[in-house]
């Protein structure tokens, strides 16, 4: 561990609380006592407050800090970084606004990662790892990846967008240390599955390998051969081209996996080839988490029994399962504590993980046919009730449905009083409780009320600005909110700017909140990292204003087509100590 | 269909053929709860004509953006449903007098009182089950369907799960109609 090149005078003689030299820094330990104490700090809140106490501290915790978060890339400047970090080996971005992911960002707003990686290769040689989400990389920067950093380990990409496979041929050529390749909800140009064959034929460092969403063949002997080599391979998700016997063969190679992720279920199996399937699952003693199962049916579930019952994450949500079958499958799972389903195992399913999964800590359930108008099929309000009444320990959903009550979620919040994460997505914008026709306010006035430690709220239904006072009054826990189609005036806004203490990120669409509600948040919003406010009533005059009374706040507009030219209808504000961006494309404006 | 042809031709349903926009069984004044006005439509989503009864929306609103949020990717992968799976039986359902057809999934329903009540609802007339005592229950409709054998039998007779099975198409006829299928 390299200490500061610039040792304080104090050094060798620590000054105690008589010294009378107050130009002297009031630090009792030597620097590299203080860093080697800091080295073992790891939490970036806590390093954050460690760098706020003094100038030493600060010094000391910068030299130490091997681990860089960065959740909004705008908010900071690849040299503002370079300068303040030396000792960089591990780093994490994250780029667009959540609802890039619903379409609500159009292509090429930014966030690409490609001028910090070049700054990367000046200062950060040594880097090891890179996490990047909502980002914007390219063949060029996973070359520069690739090439300039010998030590290169571990690279997760989630929701980013700009590559080829042509970039992953650079990762898999060039990185001989590589221990993770991680590609998860990606959309990439998928030219053929030919990256996998560009390891070199002694590697064999890999632990995690996930290319469950690329699309295209892989060279199976190649991808065998490479599974062999990895004796420590623990995480391992195909994609959909792998067949049943494919996936057999790999287990057999890699009994030891933790994580698995199957290819496509499709195939016809002979009668030997399933009991082999069989066998090969149940030699896995260590799976915890299975995912992928494409195109799965009831005939070859059985086949997964055996491996359930160590599972504790099962990701079903590729896989639409009814209830009967799915039933029988969970009914193997009494230790799962992550569950992740499609809606058509319907509120019957839901009962029956109620009933099997006594450990649940966390649920998600999507949509099948989000776009379903006419039938509304899935679940209901009964199947979430049923999961809440035999799952005490739940505390983080999403569910989608089309119909819910007020009193059901109160039932709910009343089993589960825990909940840390609440998102609940009521399907057709602005649905009122199908039952009584009344708003939804009560619902979410439960949540708040009941579930002191909420860090995560999604609304939906028919909400007035009631639902607001109350998450303003109640929700002192809240980190992240996301509104849509809500609320009924400007007042339902202010109360969650003005109530909610640990707001970091709020997320708005389609509301009749205007800029007497945005320009209430002033103060506020240096203290989050960003306010996505689209199609509500935001006029361009108020952000501007917001804009020129709060210097360090980025205030940035995109426009419709078809909106007249006073509306601001898409507005993101979030803090930055690196000024207004410098790569910001024509339709994004900065006040 | 010579005997479906007959009843469309002796029909003079005017308000069936009367020029609007909607499909049948859609009433003009729809509740609307909410004024808001969901201008934005999704290239990338299916615009057709929704119906719609139970949203305070107007019945010929396109989807919106980004609505529901679910990611792209997972949407993607979740419609590449096979035909032959066993997630849906889709049938024809006519109704006599009315110009459009509709298709329904029998498998989402339970019992034959579901059906119809779901068969009510989407064409907005009562419907009757034939039985031996109280005959098609005073309605005006009775439900027929065509079976595997291309027959056209009168809905009840058989256990529901052997219906949906056998079920091809379903047809409401008028009552009158009916008559030589039990209902008098």
């Amino acid at each position: 561990m390299q200490t500061d090149p610039n040792p304080k005078k104090s050094k060798d003689s620590p000054s105690n609380s008589d010294s009378t030299e107050s130009t002297q820094s009031a630090s009792p330990f030597p620097d590299d006592v203080l860093g080697k104490v800091l080295s073992f700090l790891n939490s970036d809140k806590d390093r954050s407050s460690v760098s706020l106490v003094c100038k030493d501290w600060y010094n000391a915790e910068r030299w130490t800090r091997t681990k860089l978060f960065i959740g909004n890339c705008y908010s900071v400047s690849p040299e503002i970084v370079a300068t303040r970090f030396p000792k960089i080996t591990s780093v994490t971005l994250k780029g667009k606004p959540r609802f890039s992911d619903f379409n609500l960002v159009p292509q090429n707003w930014g966030a690409d990662v490609h001028y910090w990686l070049v700054m990367f290769a000046k200062v950060y040689p040594f880097l090891e790892e890179l996490r990047l989400k909502r980002m914007t990389v390219s063949d060029e920067s996973l070359e520069i990846l690739a090439t300039a950093f010998p030590g290169f380990r571990a690279l997760s990409l989630m929701s980013c967008d700009g590559f080829s496979t042509d970039g992953l041929k650079s990762v898999a050529t060039h990185c001989r240390n590589l221990t993770e390749l991680d590609i998860q909800d990606t959309d990439i140009d998928d030219f053929n599955g030919g990256w996998l064959s560009c390891f070199p034929e002694n590697f064999g460092s890999l632990e995690v390998l996930n290319f469950a969403s690329l699309d295209s063949e892989v060279n199976f002997d190649a991808l065998e051969r490479l599974v062999s080599r990895c004796k420590s391979l623990r995480v391992l998700k195909v994609n959909k081209s792998i067949t049943l016997d494919q996936l057999q063969r790999l287990l057999l190679r890699a009994p030891q996996l933790m994580e698995l992720g199957t290819g496509s279920f499709q195939q016809e199996l002979l009668p030997g080839q399933f009991g082999d399937l069989e066998s090969a699952f149940s030699n896995c003693k260590n799976l915890r988490t299975l995912s992928g199962l494409w195109e799965v049916t009831s005939v070859y579930l059985p086949v997964l029994y055996a491996a359930c019952t160590s599972l504790t994450f099962l990701n079903l949500s590729y896989a639409a399962l009814r209830s009967v079958e799915f039933g029988n499958l969970i009914a193997y799972c009494p230790n799962l504590r992550r569950l992740w389903v499609l809606d058509t195992v319907e509120d019957k399913g839901l009962e029956a993980v109620g009933s099997s999964c006594p450990l649940l800590e966390e649920l998600r359930v999507f949509p099948a046919d989000p776009f379903d108008q006419q039938l509304h099929r899935g679940v209901t309000e009964l199947g979430f009730v049923a999961v809440s009444r035999g799952c005490s320990k739940l505390h983080y959903v999403l569910y989608f449905c089309w119909q819910m009550t007020n009193a059901a979620v109160a039932t709910i919040v009343q089993n589960c009083p825990n909940f840390t994460h609440f998102r609940l997505c009521i399907m057709n914008p602005g649905r009122p409780d199908y039952l009584t026709n009344e708003p939804m306010d009560e619902a979410f006035g439960a949540v708040v009320k009941t579930c002191t430690k909420l860090q995560r709220l999604s609304v939906s239904g028919l909400l007035t600005d009631l639902t607001f006072e109350y998450i303003g009054k109640h929700a002192k826990n809240l980190e992240t909110l996301s509104v849509a189609f809500a609320g009924s005036s400007d007042l339902g806004m202010q109360c969650v700017l003005e109530g909610c203490p640990k707001l970091r990120k709020l997320e708005i669409r389609d509301c009749p909140f205007g800029n007497a509600a945005l320009l209430s948040g002033l103060e506020k919003y240096e203290k989050m990292r960003s306010l996505w406010m689209s199609s509500c009533n935001v006029t361009i005059t108020a952000c501007q204003q917001l804009a020129r009374e709060m210097p360090r706040l980025n205030v940035e507009v995109m426009k419709d087509k078809e909106s007249d030219d006073s509306q601001a209808d898409k507005v993101y504000v979030y803090r930055s100590v690196a000024g207004p961006r410098r790569d910001a494309p024509p339709f994004v404006l900065t006040l | 269909m010579e005997r479906a042809s007959a009843a469309y031709e002796n029909d003079l349903n005017l308000k069936a053929t009367e020029l609007r926009l909607g499909l049948p069984g859609t009433d003009e004044s729809s509740e609307k709860q909410s004024s808001r006005n969901y201008k934005r439509s999704s290239p990338e989503m299916d615009n057709s004509c929704q119906k719609d009864e139970q949203k305070c929306v107007p019945a010929s609103k396109a989807q919106v953006v980004g609505w529901p949020p679910v990611r792209s990717y997972l949407k993607n992968v979740l419609h590449q449903k096979n035909d032959s799976d066993l997630s849906g039986m889709f049938v024809k359902v006519s109704m006599d007098g009315a110009p459009y057809l509709r298709k329904i999934d029998i498998k989402v329903y339970k019992n034959y009182p579901d059906l119809l009540k779901a068969l009510e609802n989407m064409f907005k007339c009562s419907i009757g089950v034939y039985s031996e005592r109280e005959g098609c229950n005073g309605s005006d409709f009775s439900p027929t369907y065509e079976d595997k054998d291309g027959d056209w039998m009168l809905v009840g007779d058989v256990p529901w799960d052997m219906f949906i099975t056998s079920c091809k198409r379903l047809r409401i006829m008028k009552g009158s109609e009916a008559k030589g299928l039990g209902c008098l």
